[in-house]
C-alpha cells in the first residue's frame, strides 16, 4: 500500500480541489482534516469544539449505556440495561456498523454494489461452518471467517471491477444471489438451507452465552461499529480518501491527472468486504445464529436504504440510518402485535403490520422531500431558518 | 429424448416468462436510464390481481373463458399501477438517475410487503384453466400445456413489441430515444410522453407475466417477483437494450442453461452457470452497454 501513499502527495497538496471540484475547494481547517461542515462564519465557530470530541463522548457514551437504569418509556420496552434492549441495541450496532462499511463504497467512491450481502453473510456462515464443521473455538474461527470474507471481496472485486455504472451494480448482484443460491441449496447438508446455521455454544467463550451476558454482546456490536465507522473515518482522512472523493466527483479526470483509479477501488472494494465480514462474524455472535436472509438481493438494497436514509458519504449518516431503520423494522413489529393495534379497521391494520411496507414508504418520501438524508437535516433547518430571519425584520 | 424435449419446453416456457419481464425492463432501461427494481413489484400486482379476480369477480371465475378475463384483470391493475408510478414517483425525478433508483429500490421493498400483510405470506394457489391443464405428447414427450400457453403469449407480445417499435410513430421515437435521446429531444419532441408509455408496456408484459407465472409456479407468493426479476436482470444484461429479438434471445438462452444445468448437473448449479455467463459476458464485450452506461450512473 505504499503506492497510494506516494502518489496521492500530490492531490493533497495543491491538485486536490481540481480533482473534487467545488465540493473539494471548502477550507481545510488548520490540523489538515477535511472540512465537512459548510464553509464561513459556521466553521469558525465550529473549531472551539475539537473534531474529536464528538465521536470521542459518543463512545463513552456507547461504552456506558449498559450500567444504567434509566427507563425510556415508549422508545424501549424495559430498562436500558434489560436484556431485551441491549440486544436490540447490538442488532442495531452491527447493522451501523455493516451500512457505513458499505457507505464506503456507495457514498465515498459512488461505487453501485448489490452485492455486499455476500461478505457480509461470508463472514457469518464461514465462521459458523467452521465451528461447526472443524469444531474451532470462535477465536480461531472468526479472524478465518473475516480472512476468507475479504480474500473474497478481493477476488470478486478485482473481476466486477473491470466494468463501472450499471453493468457494475448487475454483475455485484449476480454474484451476490450465486452466493445466496448456493447457501439455500445446502451442498452438502452443510449450510442447513433455509433454516441457517446456529451457533454452537460450546465453542463461544462463556461470557458470550447466556440471556446474563447481553451486555457483553452489545459491547462486542458496539466495539465492531466504533471499529467500522473509524476505519471509514480515518481512511477517508488519508490521501487514499481523497483520490476515493476525487473518483466519486470525476473518475475520468483522476486518470487524466496520472493516477489509475482501479487500484483505488479495488483497495475500497476490498476493505468494505473484510469490513462487511467482519460484521458478519458479530452478526452471527450478536444473534446467536445465522439465516439464509442476510444473503438475499433485498438485504443488500435495505442497506441501501439505510445509507441513503442517513445520509450518503457523510460521517453519522450511516450509522443514524441503520440505528434508526433496525430499530423501526423491530419496533414496528412490537407495535402490530400490541392490544391497541387490534381495534383499527383492516384497511389500515393490513399495511402497518408490515414494516418494510413503512420503512419502503418513508425511504421515498425521504427520497423526494429530504434529499441527503438525516445528516444533511440540521443543515436543511439551519437555512430556513436563516431564511426566514433575513426576510423577516432584524431581531434587534 | 424424451427428456431433452422436456426439458426443451420447460425451459421455453421460463424462457417466456423471462423475456415478458426483461423486454420492459430492456425498453425502460434502454430509453430512461432507469434501473427499475419496481419491476417485480408490476410482476407482483399482476400476479396477486389475477388470482383476486378469479376469486372475487363472476366474469374472471371458472376454468374457460373466466380465465382470460382473469389475466386481463391482472394485467390492467399492472398496467395502471407502472402508468401511475412513472407518474407520481419516477417524472418529478426526472434526470436524476440515482434518485430514480432509489426510489424503485423503496417500492420494490414496499409494494411485496403491502402485498404480505393484505393476503398473508403463504403462496396462494392459483386457479388453473382446462386449457393449461393436462399435458400434450411433443415428439414423445408429456408436455405440458401451460408451457405452451406461455411459450405462445410470449411469442404474441414479441409480434407486438416489434410491430410497436418497427411500425408505428412512437415506436420510431422511442427507437430514437435509446440511440440519442438529448438529439430527439432537440428536435422538439416530448420524450417525456413516451417514457410513460414505455413504463405502462413493460408494466403490461411484467403484470402479465406476474398472472402466467402463477400457471407457471401454480401459486402466487409475495416475493415471486423479486427472485425473477434478477434473472430479468442478467438477461437485460446479456441481451443488450438495443433489440428486443435479442432480448428474447437472451431470455431463452439464459433460461435453458439454467434447466438443462440444473437437470444434468447439482441442482443450483444451472442458477450459478448462468451467473458465470453473466460475469463472462459483461467482462469479454466492453461495447454496448457497459461503456454507455459507464458515465451516467455512477
Amino acid at each position: 500500500m505504499d503506492t497510494p501513499q506516494s502518489t496521492a502527495a500530490a492531490p493533497a497538496g495543491g491538485a486536490a480541489p481540481a480533482v473534487g471540484g467545488a465540493e473539494e475547494a471548502a477550507p481545510r481547517t488548520p490540523a489538515g482534516a477535511p472540512a465537512d461542515g459548510p464553509p464561513g462564519a459556521e466553521g469558525t465557530r465550529r473549531r472551539r469544539i475539537p473534531r474529536w470530541a464528538v465521536p470521542a463522548a459518543a463512545v463513552v457514551l456507547l461504552a456506558l449505556l449498559p450500567f444504567s437504569t434509566l427507563p425510556v418509556p415508549g422508545v424501549f420496552e424495559g430498562p436500558l440495561n434489560s436484556p431485551a434492549t441491549l440486544q436490540l441495541l447490538a442488532t442495531c450496532l452491527v447493522f451501523a456498523g455493516l451500512a457505513t462499511s458499505y457507505d464506503l463504497l456507495y457514498g465515498r467512491l459512488g461505487l453501485l454494489s448489490f452485492g455486499h450481502a455476500l461478505y457480509f453473510a461470508s463472514g457469518a456462515y464461514f465462521a459458523a461452518l467452521l465451528m461447526e464443521l472443524l469444531r474451532l473455538p470462535l477465536a480461531a474461527a472468526a479472524p478465518l471467517a473475516v480472512a476468507g470474507g475479504t480474500l473474497l471481496a478481493l477476488l470478486l472485486g478485482a473481476v466486477s471491477l473491470r466494468v463501472s455504472g450499471i453493468a457494475l451494480a448487475m454483475v455485484t448482484l449476480a454474484f451476490a444471489q450465486a452466493g445466496s443460491i448456493l447457501v439455500v441449496r445446502d451442498p452438502g447438508r452443510a449450510t442447513g438451507g433455509e433454516e441457517g446455521l446456529s451457533l454452537e455454544a460450546d465453542l463461544v467463550p462463556d461470557a458470550l452465552v447466556g440471556v446474563f451476558n447481553t451486555a457483553n454482546l452489545y459491547w462486542l456490536a458496539a466495539a465492531y461499529a466504533v471499529l467500522a465507522a473509524g476505519a471509514v473515518w480515518w481512511l477517508d482522512s488519508t490521501p487514499t480518501g481523497r483520490v476515493w472523493r476525487g473518483i466519486r466527483a470525476n473518475e475520468r479526470r483522476v486518470a487524466v491527472l496520472g493516477l489509475n483509479p482501479y487500484p483505488y477501488k479495488l483497495a475500497a472494494f476490498t476493505v468494505a468486504g473484510g469490513l462487511a465480514s467482519l460484521g458478519g462474524v458479530a452478526y452471527l455472535v450478536v444473534s446467536g445464529g445465522v439465516t439464509p436472509v442476510v444473503t438475499t438481493a433485498e438485504f443488500t438494497l435495505t442497506l441501501l436504504v439505510m445509507v441513503a436514509l442517513g445520509g450518503a458519504g457523510t460521517r453519522w449518516g450511516p450509522v443514524l440510518g441503520a440505528v434508526l431503520y433496525t430499530y423501526l423494522d423491530h419496533r414496528l413489529l412490537d407495535v402490530a402485535a400490541s392490544d391497541g393495534f387490534e381495534r383499527l379497521p383492516a384497511a389500515v391494520q393490513a399495511p402497518l403490520s408490515q414494516p418494510l411496507f413503512i420503512l419502503g414508504m418513508l425511504f421515498v418520501a425521504m427520497v423526494y422531500f429530504f434529499p441527503g438524508g438525516l445528516a444533511a437535516l440540521p443543515a436543511r433547518i439551519g437555512a430556513a431558518v436563516a431564511r426566514r430571519r433575513r426576510r423577516g425584520p432584524p431581531p434587534d | 429424448m424424451s427428456t431433452v424435449v422436456l426439458l426443451l419446453a420447460t425451459g421455453l416456457g421460463l424462457g417466456a416468462l423471462y423475456f415478458l419481464i426483461a423486454s420492459g425492463l430492456s425498453l425502460i432501461f434502454g430509453l430512461m436510464d432507469v434501473l427499475n427494481f419496481a419491476h417485480g413489484a408490476f410482476l407482483t400486482v399482476g400476479g396477486y390481481a389475477a388470482w383476486w379476480a378469479s376469486v372475487h369477480l363472476p366474469f374472471a371465475a371458472g376454468g374457460g373463458w373466466g380465465f382470460l378475463g382473469a389475466v386481463a384483470f391482472g394485467t390492467a391493475a399492472g398496467t395502471a399501477a407502472a402508468f401511475l408510478v412513472e407518474l407520481l414517483a419516477i417524472r418529478p425525478l426526472y434526470g436524476r438517475h440515482r434518485e430514480q433508483i432509489l426510489v424503485t429500490v423503496g417500492l420494490s421493498l414496499a409494494v411485496p410487503a403491502l402485498v404480505q400483510g393484505i393476503w398473508g405470506a403463504d403462496p396462494l394457489t392459483f386457479p388453473r384453466p382446462d386449457i393449461a391443464r393436462g399435458t400434450v405428447g411433443v415428439l414423445g414427450a408429456a408436455v405440458p400445456r401451460d408451457r405452451l400457453l406461455l411459450v405462445a403469449v410470449a411469442a404474441a407480445v414479441l409480434g407486438g413489441l416489434l410491430l410497436f417499435v418497427r411500425r408505428t410513430r412512437y415506436g420510431l421515437i422511442v427507437r430514437a430515444g435509446v440511440e440519442d435521446r438529448a438529439m430527439v429531444t432537440a428536435l422538439g419532441i416530448d420524450v417525456r410522453k413516451a417514457f410513460t408509455l414505455v413504463f405502462a408496456i413493460g408494466g403490461a408484459a411484467a403484470s402479465l407475466a406476474g398472472a402466467l407465472g402463477g400457471l407457471y409456479f401454480g401459486v402466487v407468493t409475495p416475493t415471486q417477483g423479486v427472485s425473477l426479476l434478477i434473472f430479468a436482470f442478467i438477461v437485460v444484461v446479456i441481451g443488450g437494450t438495443a433489440s428486443i429479438t435479442g432480448c428474447a434471445l437472451a431470455s431463452v438462452a439464459v433460461a435453458m442453461i439454467q434447466q438443462f444445468a440444473n437437470y444434468y448437473t447439482v441442482a443450483g448449479l444451472g442458477d450459478i452457470a448462468v451467473v458465470a455467463v453473466l460475469a463472462a459476458v459483461l467482462l469479454t464485450r466492453q461495447g454496448g452497454l457497459t461503456t454507455r452506461t459507464a458515465e451516467r450512473v455512477a
